[in-house]
């Protein structure tokens, strides 16, 4: 078996709140290759975040382990750097001091301090935010702080970069034109990128693999779609293809059929084992 | 011919300024005339009701003509306790300067202890929720009797008043520090120092501040009981001795200076917090 960039392996995870487990992921494994664009896709609940937050090192996983670039996971760091769902820019810094708390303690040795400078102008030039150095978070519209968000991921040149449905809170058009972004930006750098996502055509237009999520508790991954399609990707081109449309279909009927019926198994099996609903209706 | 292009320059001028002179006239008819409208009539009323010579309160007016030396001449010094108004502001603000300034340094400091571990929230918040119910005074004997001394016995009282409501709001400031903020200083890796420099306190600023300027003000509620107690120059004795010698005309305009100098020091502390806490408040 070859070794894989980033390589997640029998990941399990459980949660114990006041009594009541709750088993989220279960038998976690997926290999991810250097330049690869992967996006998780499952329903709300199920336990996107939780795994995002394991591969970042944020949530220390029950079982299993994160293995990167042949060192294993067990810290958050800027080599696994995160866009959040919700932006989370310090909102006393500016935009030029949210890149650059990152930038000058990623690279407090290894560059000089005209480098740093240099490197976070360049970084939010990239994400088309020059024109707002010194505006603060409150100041700029949704769409730009999640851009200032991707500046300040990519400034730390991380080995993956991690985003959390980082366009779930913007609307239509910003949305898609963020997309185009950083389908341009990881033509130009190759990152690794890990995405998590709700939204199947954006899932299908980014990735090079996306990754189905069954429904929890103890969601799997359901399957693995490879998307086999020429890069630059147009979304207006790609609306009329063939390929790209079957792909979606794909991930449609997992996402409303296939996962429809885990649900009825799932309460199927509630009632065959009527202890396990016992004690869920005692929490 | 020329006098009607003069008048139309007049009329000009006229409506140019004629704007911002009703704006000016606006803000004076709303924001300075119902105090003092307000004002007169209260000293009005207080007059009337103590106009008469058999009346244990002296009038406004009586006030005025008894104290004219203190009001004109603050900063006279006889030697002894006999100094200017003005020293004996001066000279309670600077015990209040010393005991707040330690509060507010202990204060923070016991705040984020608290805010931060479960372990010491436990422990010390049982604690601090009984002894700030203790009245300032009822310090005083026990602090007088440890220092041995007035001075320190002071200060003391101010510091033990102050620091409660700047401890609670503090650690709520610290526990309600959002969790991505945490993750965006675990992913850069910041260790504690920048941690607490870059990102708690800012991120608490505002909490830290409403505790300060409770505090002040409860140091500044203090102070003059304390002083009465112990002597020796200050606002609080200086009300004691003209009460000791009748004169009620001191302790009317003594307690105008004290209600004064209060409503500066909430507003000095209240400017600083909104200074420092500018963009802290959240989109
Ligand atoms: N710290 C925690 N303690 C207990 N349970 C948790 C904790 N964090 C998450 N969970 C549970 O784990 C499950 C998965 O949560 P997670 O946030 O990973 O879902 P998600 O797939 O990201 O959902 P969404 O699409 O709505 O963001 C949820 O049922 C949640 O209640
Ligand atoms: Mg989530």
């Amino acid at each position: 078996m070859a070794a894989h960039y980033l390589s997640v392996e029998q990941v399990e995870m459980t949660f114990e709140t006041k009594g009541a487990t709750t088993n989220v992921l279960k038998e976690i494994s997926l290999g991810v290759e250097r330049g690869e664009y992967i996006s998780i896709i499952g329903h709300s609940g199920c336990g996107k975040s939780t795994l995002l937050n394991i591969i970042a090192g944020l949530t220390e996983s029950t079982s299993g382990a994160v293995i990167l670039d042949g060192k294993e996971v067990n810290a958050p760091g800027p080599d696994r750097s995160v866009v959040f769902q919700n932006h989370s820019l310090l909102p006393w810094l500016t935009v030029y001091e949210n890149v650059s708390l990152a930038v000058n303690k990623t690279f407090a040795r290894s560059k000089s301090k005209t480098e740093r400078h240099e490197w976070i102008l360049k970084n939010l030039e990239m994400v088309g935010m020059s024109h707002a150095l010194n505006k603060r978070p409150a100041e700029i519209s949704g769409g730009m702080k999640q851009r200032v968000g991707i500046a300040r991921a990519l400034s730390m040149e991380p080995k993956v970069l991690l985003l959390d449905e980082p366009f779930g809170a913007l609307d239509a058009l910003t949305r898609a034109h963020l997309q185009e972004e950083v389908m341009r930006i990881q033509d130009e750098l190759g990152n690794t990128v890990i995405m998590i996502t709700h939204d199947v055509d954006e899932a299908v237009l980014l990735s090079d693999r996306i990754v189905m999520l069954t429904n929890g508790p103890s969601a799997r991954i359901g399957e693995v779609l490879n998307i086999d399609l020429p890069r630059p990707r147009n979304r207006i081109a790609l609306a009329d293809d063939a390929k790209y449309n079957h792909y979606r279909q794909e991930v449609l009927r997992f996402l409303y059929e296939k996962q429809r019926k885990v649900e009825s198994l799932a309460e199927h099996r509630e009632k065959a084992a009527p202890i396990s609903s016992a004690k869920k209706a005692h929490a | 011919m020329n006098t009607s292009t003069r008048s139309d320059t007049l009329a000009k001028t006229m409506f140019s300024i004629g704007p911002s002179l009703l704006c000016l006239r606006d803000t004076l008819v709303q924001k300075v005339l119902p105090p003092v409208v307000i004002l007169a009539l209260l000293m009005g009323i207080w007059e009337i009701l103590c106009s008469s010579p058999t009346a244990s309160l002296p009038a406004p007016s009586q006030v005025i003509s008894d104290t004219w030396e203190l009001i004109i001449n603050p900063f006279y010094d006889y030697g002894g306790n006999d100094k200017g108004m003005g020293w004996q502001i001066l000279a309670s603000l600077e015990r209040v300067a010393y005991g707040y300034l330690l509060a507010v340094v202990a204060g923070i400091s016991l705040g984020v202890l608290v805010g931060q571990s479960t372990w010491a929230l436990r422990g010390l918040d049982p604690v601090f929720q009984v002894l700030r119910t203790v009245p300032p005074l009822a310090w005083l004997p026990i602090s007088l009797a440890g220092f041995q001394d007035s001075t320190p016995s002071a200060i003391f009282v101010i510091f033990i008043t102050a620091i409660w409501p700047i401890i609670i709001n503090t650690s709520v400031g610290v526990r309600n520090i959002p969790e991505d903020y945490r993750n965006v200083a675990r992913v850069i890796r910041l260790n504690g120092y920048e941690y607490f420099t870059r990102i708690m306190l800012p991120a608490a600023a505002p909490y830290i501040f409403s505790g300060l300027r409770i505090g002040v003000g409860l140091s500044w509620l203090a102070i003059v009981a304390a002083e009465m107690l112990i002597g020796g120059v200050g606002i609080g004795f200086f009300i004691w001795d003209a009460w000791n010698a009748s004169m009620l005309s001191d302790i009317v305009l003594a307690l105008v200076y004290v209600g004064i100098v209060g409503f500066f020091l909430d507003r000095i502390v209240a400017f600083i917090g909104n200074l420092v806490t500018r963009g802290t408040t959240q989109s």
